[in-house]
């Protein structure tokens, strides 16, 4: 019988890390402040100490650098994980993490893989301003070739970033700033969890709620006010983007006839976009309403306190989402 | 901390001392990229060859020079002017003729094209689009040889990485990231700027300061550095051997610039309206490889009936590869969904999956 305790999303992001590092010398771990400084956020605590300075590599902040050097390194063979401190700071990389990471394997004709896992911060940290705030999912998830996780607990945490760094493809991982001192139930013994499994948060039968990452803290909050006002929400974690597991979105949704996606970036060409257009095209008769999507508003995040908090997805906008699709009904 | 840079690489005359028929392989090579090239030129003309196309003329001894001074599983990788060092890495000509037409054929089943250009069995990890882009990659290479000898296999650092760029790269900041992360983490690599005067119409005065003196970007990162005339193929061996060999043995990276011209122009549109005649002129005046076949016919054994020979064999040899790639057929539809992902048909799920996955025995994952 397998023993759970409670961790932090950090740690169980570590624990994973460490245990694949453990298990295949070629997958070493490099970035901004992750060695000597023991990572920004602490993620990678004790791992220098573990791995020593070969395989747990402080960089200068050389984004386009350490990015691509994660690519020519995986092209060799390795299975480097870079640290990107902010997703909102991989957009200096944008050439090394979309065009050659994801492409590389398409231009050689299969022969050169690229088993690489990015991974940082991504979404609105706190006030951080406009160029900090970045949610990148939607931005990335228009390009063929890599794979886009986004953990929701510390479980998720460790089988995800297991599973992405064994993935022989780009993997991008999302996690979140807001998220990492949440704690968790973790299993002592080993886990994966597969890319491309979505899982039921909550079961409902009057609305599905589809959402990724952290905004969907939010989405279990609203199904709590609605399910006092007898709407019995079922909330969908994707888990990942791309690929979307679009058949457990469908299933759901068959049953409820309602959809609310909530995505926690932009809405023009966005994931919840996508995700819209695929449930409408899967299940334009079982509709009872169009599906309706909560994101952040069209604007840069800002500063202050007030405006940052208005923009992001929320619990009121999501109950205002799901009482709409579901007026009829 | 890293050493700082040393005096040009001392001129011993290594490649004089070479085998004949070592330099006589190298003529060789220079002869088959030029002829590769000139064919290259009239497929594009004839429509065979489609999208952007650099030719490599002019430049052959950078390329044979510098690879000649490499091992067999030392890699490489350079820019989108990339057809020469793949060829003088050991891609068959026909692959990459049939790659430039498209064809299944091709080094990458016609995916890639001429700017892209990658042959894993001969340690070529590209032809790249994007000035500079190669820069850190080289990097990730030299570092990834270095991890797998001492972390992976515990024995001693054995190879050494050569990524070529061109003057107008030196501009680009991925460049400047790729040298600091070579110099601050103590990686195996030559970067071989093959400076040939120009990036597109901008001469390299206009694109970059210190051009007269390049290397002096080496000095700011503390590489080890040297200017090499890339007119002369054994000038260019001579200067770059012991540089590789220093490399291999201190793991310390270097930068070379390798002071070349392109004959042609920078792609096929390219009416050079900003050079002169006489320019170009001039250095065809002193072609590498008229240099090289000079010097083995006054000072070595060939013969002009040999050297004959070889340039027949040559013309037939690259007149082969155009017959082999047009034979070859364009790559099929079932293609376009291969190598997106690492398994063969990916991840597609939902609207982005590929229609023949719904056709019945396409099994796949
Ligand atoms: C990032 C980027 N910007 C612009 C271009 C368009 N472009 C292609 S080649 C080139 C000139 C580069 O010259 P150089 O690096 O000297 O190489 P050469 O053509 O002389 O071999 C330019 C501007 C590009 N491919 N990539
Ligand atoms: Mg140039």
């Amino acid at each position: 019988m397998s023993t759970t305790r409670q961790i932090e999303f950090r740690d169980a992001l570590r624990e994973g890390m460490s245990e694949e590092m453990r298990r295949d010398p070629c997958v070493f771990l490099m970035g901004e402040e992750v060695a000597q400084y023991q990572g920004a956020y602490k993620v990678s605590r004790g791992m220098l100490q573990e791995f020593g300075p070969q395989r747990v590599i402080d960089t200068p902040i050389s984004e386009s650098g350490f990015a691509g050097l994660g690519v020519g390194a995986a092209m060799m063979g390795l299975r480097p994980i870079i640290e990107f401190m902010s997703w909102s700071f991989s957009l200096v990389a944008a050439d090394q993490i979309l065009n050659n990471a994801p492409k590389m394997l398409y231009m050689s004709g299969g022969q050169f893989k690229v088993p690489i896992v990015y991974r940082g911060n991504n979404g609105a940290g706190g006030q951080l301003g406009s160029t900090h705030s970045w949610s990148v999912e939607s931005m990335y998830a228009n390009v063929p070739g890599l794979k886009i996780a986004i953990p929701f607990d510390p479980y998720d945490a460790k089988g995800l970033i297991k599973t992405a760094i064994r993935d022989d493809n780009p993997v991008f991982f999302l996690e979140s700033e807001r998220l990492l001192s949440v704690k968790g139930d973790v299993p002592e013994a080993e886990y994966l969890i597969p890319l491309g499994q979505a899982t039921v948060r909550r079961t409902g039968s009057d609305c599905t709620i589809v959402s990724f990452g952290r905004p969907l803290y939010f989405c279990m909050e609203a199904a709590e006010t609605l399910a006092s006002d007898g709407i019995d929400c079922e909330v969908i974690d994707g888990r990942t983007i791309r690929p979307l597991d679009i058949e457990t979105i469908v299933r759901s949704v068959c049953k409820t006839n309602c959809c609310v996606v909530v995505d926690q970036s932009w809405p023009f060409a966005s994931i919840g976009a996508e995700v819209a257009a695929q449930v409408h095209e899967r299940c334009f008769d079982d509709l009872d309403h169009h599906v309706v999507r909560v994101h952040s508003d069209d604007v840069p995040p800002a500063y202050a306190y007030n405006l940052e908090q208005e923009m992001l997805p929320n619990a009121r906008k999501i109950c205002e989402a799901v009482r709409t699709v579901t007026y009829n009904a | 901390m890293p050493t700082m840079a040393t005096p040009p690489a001392t001129q011993k005359k290594l490649a004089a001392n070479l085998p004949d028929q070592t330099l006589r392989n190298w003529l060789r090579d220079m002869l088959l990229i030029r002829e590769f090239e000139v064919r290259s030129m009239q497929a594009y003309q004839n429509r065979k060859i489609g999208g952007f196309l650099h030719i490599y003329i002019g430049q052959e001894a950078v390329a044979v020079g510098v690879i000649a001074a490499l091992g067999n599983d030392d890699p490489i990788i350079t820019a989108y002017r990339d057809h020469g060092h793949a060829l003088a890495r050991g891609m068959d000509p026909k692959h990459c003729m049939a790659e430039m037409f498209g064809r299944i054929g091709g080094c990458a089943k016609g995916k890639g094209g001429s700017m892209h250009m990658f042959d894993k069995t001969n340690q070529m990890f590209g032809g790249h689009g994007i000035v500079g882009a190669q820069c850190p990659l080289g990097v990730g290479i030299a570092f990834a040889t270095k991890y797998l000898d001492e972390v992976v296999n515990s024995a001693a650092s054995s190879r050494v990485t050569t990524c070529f760029l061109g003057d107008g790269a030196l501009n680009q900041g991925a460049f400047h990231e790729a040298m600091n992360l070579a110099g601050i983490l103590d990686l195996p690599i030559v970067f071989v700027c093959e400076n040939n005067g120009y990036s597109m119409g901008t001469s390299v005065d206009r694109g970059t300061t210190m051009a007269h003196q390049i290397t002096a970007k080496a000095l700011a990162y503390g590489i080890e550095h040297a200017s090499i005339d890339g007119m002369d193929v054994m000038t260019v061996y001579d200067g770059v051997k012991p540089v590789v060999d220093r490399c291999r043995e201190t793991s310390r990276p270097a930068f070379l610039e390798l002071r070349t011209y392109r004959y042609k122009g920078h792609s096929m549109s390219d009416p050079r309206k900003y050079r002169t005649k006489e320019q170009e002129q001039q250095y065809e005046a002193a072609d590498p490889i008229d240099r090289l076949a000079n010097f083995l016919m006054t000072q070595r054994s060939l013969a002009q009936k040999e050297y004959d020979a070889l340039v027949k064999e040559i013309r037939a040899q690259v007149r082969e590869a155009i017959k082999w790639a047009e034979a070859s057929p364009p790559p099929g539809s079932e293609e376009l969904y291969t190598d997106v992902y690492a398994d063969v048909w990916g991840p597609y799920l939902g609207t982005s999956r590929p229609p023949m996955l719904d056709e019945p025995q396409q099994g796949q994952t």
